[in-house]
């Protein structure tokens, strides 16, 4: 993976540095983006918001995970196991008791949420011992054993989770006073802003923050002791990284990232529900489905994770919404073809083919684009 | 002291297994240095094979092209994706296999639908009574089975040709090209033993003896547990696959009786972390030596 991942930053090493005029052509086209995402509550439907609130989700994780894996280089297969801290701590802070089955804070969701990342953060960092001793595979079979253990908590620890059968309800979202549900009267441009349209502007708020935040990590200095360390242990410790605290400090990173995601995971389901098996919200399942993410993606970029994260999260929800719409999938039960079926076969597919074919996964593609851009715009030059 | 003495006996039933499962992963480490996390979608293929013939062909006959199927499963695998792309380092490899078992599992799980069926109908049921020990047929079958395989592999692996050349890739993969052995026959011939052991195991996976459900997601989850075997033995120690195979045997049947069920699954896991924190390339595997 490390080779892997050493070839995907030598071809943007290569594109680093990129003539003027493409580097505010690229923020334009990035602003365009937010742009166009801000507007679109209202034109789009609640259902449709919905989805994009799941695939946003999955981008907040997916931004962790890739400064972990590509950026680190240490594979984890532990990300089911933040999300589902990060979610439980957010609803044990935030929501009431209920019916004394559960404990509860109500504390101020803001609060809760700021929480659920410091504590996952943490865990993160309680991992360290095992994270820092050991590579590659090794890492990546010892990460799995927390999703096992998160499995066991999920399945125990039933006063802070709710249990298996019926989990509980986390709070919804406060913030300066608006409460993100369908309460309250405001009308915006004519579009009733409803629980959809609020939590989207959320979510986005979350995404942004999350993604600026990750791109300033890398381009800085702890960015480049952590790539340092990938590339060479030894290497790095003899040029004054220290390999403990850098593999360590990205380690809470990811999870602090990942404990966001399972926030929004509790918000977006409006329900906090731990797993009967190893296959549910918080499953190996979802593990591997965020390590797709960030393979399709391109190992270590930020940009490829949040287009990993709309393939990966994003097909299932799209396919889902058009199959009522088209009259596909209708089937159901025994040998179904489901939605959530065939995005499965489309991402592992795509995973098997960017190993194949383009091991810095789609941002290679991506920069190859901008890279030719960039050429053609050269040859403009000389031979103006 | 019973109970205990029955747990060890259920522990190294299950363990046997499970060493079959680890020493697969072994012997695809040592040739390639790929973890195949395709492994389990191999158990499932050739279960879901002895499912489907099992009606025309009687149990031997399924059993024998359950086997044959997941053999030829991992050397399409082997053949079709990996051996395409030999610039890529094994660590990319590995995520390959995920692609690989994503798809598998998923389409298996979709044609088997609701039925969960078992498939060790030639021994399952009627558990043999020794003094105050109950001992399960197929915990018995299991454990000959892979007391004969293994060491028939590990004869083979020390005495035959075939031996010595994986041996000699395992140490070092380019002087052994240069001193004429061929890696493709090797890399070859690792994944298709591999995917035999699978096929093997998969027939006391879904018993009512081992886990008491049939064929299903499960099965492929039960699978799961030989990577924390063949993770605490070590990955490149033959031994090593088979002493982790029974440790994790013992601690699920251990923890399932003294501490939960539940915990028994996680327990598993937590014996292969405190392994890897003490001693991080497995009991048994070779340690990486870092040179500046």
């Amino acid at each position: 993976m490390s080779e892997l991942a050493t070839r995907a930053t030598v071809t943007s090493a290569s594109a680093k540095a990129p003539a003027k005029p493409v580097r505010w052509l690229r923020l334009a086209a990035w602003l365009a983006l937010l742009a166009l995402l801000l507007v679109l509550p209202l034109y789009l439907g609640s259902e449709w918001l919905k989805a994009g609130q799941w695939m946003m989700t999955g981008a907040v994780g997916s931004i962790g995970l890739t400064m972990l894996v590509g950026q680190a280089g240490q594979l984890s297969l532990a990300h089911a196991f933040f999300l589902l801290m990060g979610g439980t701590t957010y609803t044990v802070l935030a929501s009431g008791t209920e019916d004394g089955r559960v404990i509860g804070f109500e504390l101020n969701p803001l609060f809760s949420m700021v929480a659920a990342i410091v504590v996952t953060a943490l865990l993160g960092l309680a991992f360290a011992p095992v994270s820092g001793r050991l590579r590659g595979i090794y890492l990546g079979v010892a990460s799995l054993s927390l999703v096992f253990i998160g499995l066991y908590f999920g399945q125990s620890a039933d006063r802070l989770t709710g249990g298996t059968s019926t989990g509980r309800t986390p709070a919804p979202f406060e913030l300066f006073g608006i409460t993100f549900d369908n309460s309250g009267g405001l009308v915006v441009l004519g579009v009733p802003f409803r629980q959809a349209e609020k939590m989207w502007y959320l979510y986005l708020a979350l995404t942004v923050i999350a993604f600026v935040l990750a791109r300033g990590a890398v381009n800085s200095r702890v960015g480049r002791s952590w790539r340092a360390v990938r590339d060479h242990e030894a290497s790095a410790a003899a040029m004054g990284v220290s390999v403990a605290r850098a593999k360590a400090g990205a380690f809470a990173v990811s999870s602090a990232y990942a404990g966001l995601a399972g926030v929004m995971t509790v918000l977006w389901f409006d329900i906090l529900k731990p797993d009967e098996n190893e296959f549910g919200t918080y499953g190996i399942n979802v593990s591997i489905a965020y390590l797709a993410m960030v393979i399709i993606g391109g190992l270590g970029s930020i940009g490829g994770a949040l287009v990993g994260a709309l393939i990966v999260f994003g097909l299932p929800q799209v396919l889902s919404l058009y199959s009522t719409q088209l009259g596909i999938f209708t089937g159901s039960g025994e040998g179904a073809f489901t939605p959530i079926l065939v995005s499965t076969f489309v991402y592992g597919a795509a995973i098997i083919l960017v190993v194949l074919f383009e091991p810095g996964g789609l941002a290679a593609i991506g920069r190859r684009i901008t890279g030719g851009l960039h050429r053609e715009r050269k040859k403009e030059g000389t031979s103006r | 002291m019973e109970t205990f003495l029955q747990l060890v006996v259920n522990g190294l039933g299950k363990g046997a297994v499970y060493a079959l499962l680890a020493l697969g992963f072994v012997i695809i480490f040592k040739a390639t240095e790929v973890i195949n996390f395709a492994h389990g979608s191999l158990v499932l293929f050739g279960g879901y094979l002895v499912v489907v013939t099992r009606e025309s062909l009687g149990w031997v006959g399924a059993s024998l092209v359950g086997i044959a199927g997941a053999g030829l499963l991992a050397v399409v695998i082997e053949r079709l994706l990996l051996s395409r792309s030999k610039l890529a380092d094994p660590h990319s490899l590995a995520l390959l296999t995920i692609g690989v078992d994503v798809i598998v599992v998923e389409e298996l799980v979709r044609r088997l639908g609701v039925g969960i069926p078992f498939l060790g109908e030639a021994w399952d049921a009627k558990p043999i009574q020794v003094g105050g020990i109950t001992l399960f047929r197929t915990h018995l079958v299991a454990m000959l089975v892979a007391a004969v395989l293994i060491t028939a592999f590990y004869l083979a692996f020390k005495f035959s040709n075939w031996g010595v050349a994986m041996r000699a890739q395992a140490e070092n993969r380019e002087a052994a090209a240069l001193m004429g052995i061929r890696s493709r026959g090797v890399t070859m011939t690792a994944w298709l033993v591999a995917g035999l052991l699978a096929g093997v195991a998969v027939l006391f996976l879904a018993t009512q003896d081992f886990s008491g459900a049939g064929l299903s997601r499960g099965t492929h989850a039960i699978a799961l547990a030989a990577f924390p075997a063949a993770i605490l033995g070590g990955l490149d120690s033959t031994v090593g696959a088979v002493v982790g195979g029974l440790v994790v045997g013992l601690v699920e049947a251990l923890s399932a009786q003294y501490i939960s069920f539940d915990f028994s699954k996680s327990a598993v896991f937590l014996v292969m972390l405190l392994v890897l924190v003490i001693r991080p390339s497995g009991l048994f595997g070779t340690r990486e030596i870092t040179r500046v």
